[in-house]
């Protein structure tokens, strides 16, 4: 059995890598569901992963995101490029079902074999992405994507967690939504790589500009450090796409520098670590005290102030790490 | 926070990996009716599912590369135009090009009587027509579409 696995493990890995679409595919689903057997393949996968170009687009709901999606995905075709998609779309939190809607917007690459559109659910997850966005981008980039769009759910202030995932974040903003004051907050619009006015034809689209522009101007910046610069778009004409694609281009040229491109591969490799980290110990340590039965008794002592949840955590983690991670 | 309670009362199921149902929801052909369409759409997300909708004007084409991309488990096709005899079998029998014969294909619309047995023989699992409930669409997806193995 053990001999099989492997070989269903390696073949999958070749499929995926050949650009299979169904393998590929249901991978994603396998990693999205939490597959044990989905990460064996991801870790075979791992080592031909890394040269995709990662964007991040994320602003409000209805800001034209999918629509600057598809826009950004015709450039790049249009250049040679192959593109993948990762919509993320929000779960409801009563249900725990979704619409995943995303795709609407992207019908013009629907049958171009050269892009890849996946659309994803958050399942509860905060920060913009669904849990599992880390673990498809990487599919995407095995399949050897050129680049990964990937587009968050609708955000407002707070949700930033692209930032830890993309090489390049595009913040779009439209007119009309807040003052100036909104845009000397903290939050998401720190992370923009690039700030995108889309709707540009609007009324207030220059005062939105202009308001960008201060607050860009107002940053300190190094000698070197790359600028944010602010560009209007219609996403559904494809007016400024053209230009976009090319600041796009210029922030690539900027990170991928030799001066940058260490700090920027460190600064990925400690996120992707983290989260991880973050995720497994957390399965293993509620599993354990599943398994051990310990869990019931444990929360009947916290909700009946028996004991404190600060001691028993420490208590826990400690447990763990002396006797499964470091010995 | 639902899930909080869920975890407490039964902590060892929590822990079992719990597939997603993912269905698509599809409007093939010219007509723009898609409110029906959305409100199923709607329905299924409030049952729990995850519901891929592609919107209007759909390819039996567009429909399967959709389908193949998103690994979904049933496609649900809302049909006004009276082409379904045409573009329902075209999609069972694209499914099945692409080797995705395990998906669980319905559809629902202005579709006639005399028409329904014609097209579950070419493979469309069930067919609504109007008048069928939001209830008996959510649970005949519920018993009938299962995430793969």
């Amino acid at each position: 059995m053990p001999e099989k696995g492997r070989s269903t493990l390696k073949s999958v890995v070749e499929s995926v890598r050949a650009g299979d679409v169904r393998a590929a595919a249901r991978l994603m689903r396998d990693l999205d569901d939490g597959l044990p057997a989905a990460k064996r393949v991801l870790r075979g996968l791992y080592k031909h992963t890394g040269r995709a170009f990662i964007l991040g687009i994320t602003g409000a709901p209805g800001a034209g995101k999918s629509t600057l999606v598809d826009a950004v995905t015709s450039e790049l075709r249009k250049q040679g490029k192959t593109v993948g998609v990762v919509a993320i779309d929000p779960t409801s939190p009563y249900s725990g079902g979704a619409i995943l809607g995303d795709r609407i917007r992207m019908q013009k690459h629907c049958l171009d074999d050269g892009v890849f559109i996946k659309s994803l659910a958050t399942r509860g997850h905060l920060g913009g992405l669904s849990g599992s966005t880390l673990d498809v981008v990487n599919v995407m980039d095995a399949m050897g994507k050129d680049v990964v769009i990937i587009e968050t759910v609708g955000v407002g202030q707070d949700e930033v967690e692209i930032v830890k995932v993309a090489h390049t974040n595009l913040v779009v903003v439209v007119p009309g939504l807040g003052d100036d004051i909104q845009a000397i907050k903290a939050g998401i619009l720190e992370i923009a790589d690039i700030f995108v006015v889309n709707k540009a034809d609007r009324e207030g689209a220059d005062r939105t500009r202009r308001d960008l522009e201060t607050m860009v101007s107002l940053n300190d910046y190094d000698e070197g450090e790359w600028v944010p610069p602010v560009l209007p778009t219609q996403a559904s004409t494809g007016e400024g796409v053209v230009d976009l694609v090319e600041s796009i281009a210029c922030h690539r040229a900027h990170i991928f520098d030799a001066e940058n491109i260490d700090r920027f591969r460190r600064e990925k490799a400690t996120v992707e670590l983290h989260e991880m980290l973050k995720v497994r110990l957390l399965e293993k340590a509620i599993g354990d005290l599943e398994r051990h039965g310990l869990m019931d008794s444990l929360i009947d002592d916290i909700a009946n102030r028996r004991k404190d949840p600060y001691g028993i955590v420490e208590k826990i983690v400690n447990h763990r790490f002396e006797t499964h991670l470091i010995s | 926070m639902a899930t909080a309670t869920a975890t407490r009362k039964k902590p060892a199921a929590s822990r079992k990996i719990e597939r997603k149902v993912r269905i698509l929801i599809g409007k093939p052909g010219l007509d723009g009716h898609d409110r029906g369409a959305k409100i199923i759409a709607r329905a299924l997300r409030d049952a729990g599912f995850e519901v891929i909708y592609t919107g209007l004007h759909q390819t039996p084409e567009m429909i399967v590369t959709a389908a193949l991309q998103e690994d979904v488990d049933g496609i649900g096709l809302s049909i006004l135009s009276g082409a379904h005899n045409h573009l329902l079998p075209r999609i069972v029998e694209l499914l099945k090009e692409k080797k995705l014969d395990d998906v669980v294909v319905f559809g629902g619309g202005i579709i006639p009587d005399d028409d329904i047995p014609k097209l579950k023989r070419k493979g469309v699992d069930r067919v609504f027509t109007p008048g069928t409930t939001l209830k008996e669409i959510v649970d005949y997806v519920r018993e009938n579409i299962h995430p793969r193995a």
